[in-house]
């Protein structure tokens, strides 16, 4: 069967086009403007597992990061076969425009988004300023879940080799630009002293060596949008040190905070090598014998 | 299900989500959300006397107060955005609210993980409500010795 798909456009934002990827993004106007595309599936990405059944943009379906991208057993994203078997049941194509938003400046939108690329979904974007701009700006929500169909999403196997770093290539990557995402009392290790409740998530505090600080947020301005281009390069290259040739790994806890890094390095400054560390904090503060460093510098 | 025994009242409350198919359940957390009572204004103007529970992804806070009759009264506050956190706290405070001390004392840990809630919450954040339980404990614990 011959079918025959015509993309949907990209948006032609003017603050956009000075991204190195103008068309990973789109504006709160372009989804209101396009919701009855057929092509165009929009999927709620959230921290709050309950946000989405309290209201969403009409049509959105619902993509969430814990139950549905994690294999439950492997402590892995899932696999090709499971990845394709949740695409279709969310109506979703291989030809999909997929537009991600979420909570939270977008970073599980980010995340979700990191994800797909992981499968090499070809027309993802992130519909800048998430959740927030879009009720902010009092356009339409409901409660309903949409119904679509099934599809028959091919099943694409994973690729791990580009945009996701593991902990032995972390290992073999010190000395090379790292970035921890992570507040800053996470990045110098001060600990909660809670009486009953240790640290969540880690045994000790403190960052890979190396790792310089710039957390995620400071790409996020107030309406939770990405930040220009400039003062994404004053952040990024001026003050961070990073030049776009760079092999870099960005890192936080689980690796959500650190895929909105991920993709501003990647896709609005147009880093070439960029790398997710989703292992992050909770592995490499765990792990036997790993080095880290502890207090204000990297 | 654990040796321990539930309060009524929360064997209630976990019957209800195990009676229903996962796919309510996640409504019926959203209803423990909508049913969480307002701070009142004295803590809502002095947040200062609540304490926060950072183990919750999104910022949670509570206060507990023991009536001179032993009754714990129980206070949370938690942003609307985070309907999860809320609902959480909801079923922690139709749960326990006006119970005595050593009934909330005798709750046991793992209630949490007696809802049904694990598939489509995720034990991460389960954990925020254990946390919250957990606070709850040690604030009686904290002002009865």
């Amino acid at each position: 069967m011959v079918r025959w798909t015509v993309a949907l456009p990209y948006d032609s934002a003017a603050k956009f086009a000075d991204y190195a990827h103008p068309r990973m993004l789109v504006t709160t106007e372009w989804v209101a403007g396009h919701l009855e595309d057929p092509g165009l599936v929009v999927a709620e990405s959230d921290e709050d597992v309950l946000l989405y059944e309290t209201g969403h943009i009409p049509g959105a379906v619902k993509l969430d990061w814990h139950t549905e991208l994690n294999d439950p057993v492997t402590r892995d994203y899932v696999d090709g076969a499971a990845f394709a078997r949740l695409m279709s049941s969310k109506g979703i194509t291989r030809d999909t425009t997929l537009v991600l938003y979420g909570d939270r400046n977008n970073w599980w939108a980010a995340y979700a988004l990191w994800v797909c690329s992981l499968f090499g979904h070809p027309d993802l974007r992130l519909m800048d300023g998430g959740r927030a701009k879009w009720f902010a700006e009092g356009r339409p929500v409901t409660t309903e879940a949409p119904q679509r169909p099934l599809t028959d999403y091919p099943v694409v196997e994973r690729d791990d080799t580009q945009i996701r770093a593991f902990q032995d290539q972390v290992l073999a990557h010190l000395g090379k630009p790292l970035i921890d995402v992570r507040s800053p009392g996470e990045y110098t290790g001060e600990l909660l002293h809670m009486p009953d409740y240790p640290q969540e998530g880690a045994l000790r505090g403190g960052h890979i060596p190396g790792a310089k600080s710039v957390p995620w947020s400071r790409a996020a301005a107030e309406d939770a949008t990405f930040r220009p281009r400039a003062e994404l390069e004053a952040i990024y290259q001026d003050e961070a040190g990073l030049r776009p040739d760079d092999d870099v790994v960005v890192y936080c806890r689980i690796g959500e905070r650190s895929s909105h890094t991920w993709f501003v390095l990647h896709h609005l400054l147009g880093y070439p090598h960029v790398r997710n560390y989703d292992g992050s904090w909770t592995e490499w503060g765990n792990s036997v014998r790993v080095p880290i460093t502890r207090g204000e510098n990297p | 299900m654990t040796a321990t025994a539930l309060h009524p009242r929360l064997q209630e409350i976990a019957g209800e989500f195990n009676a229903v198919p996962e796919s309510e359940r996640l409504q019926l957390l959203l209803e423990f959300a909508q049913g969480l009572p307002p701070l009142p204004a004295r803590y809502a103007t002095q947040h200062d006397l609540l304490e926060p529970v950072p183990e919750c992804q999104t910022p949670l806070f509570l206060a507990v107060e023991i009536d001179p009759d032993a009754a714990v009264h129980l206070f949370f506050d938690a942003p609307q955005e985070a309907p999860t956190t809320r609902g959480f706290a909801g079923i922690l405070h139709a749960g326990l609210d006006g119970l005595s001390a050593d009934e909330v004392l005798a709750t046991p840990d793992e209630f949490t993980s007696q809802l049904g809630l694990q598939h489509l919450v995720s034990p991460l954040r389960l954990r925020g409500m254990a946390a919250m339980l957990g606070r709850i404990k040690r604030q009686i614990r904290e002002r009865r010795s």
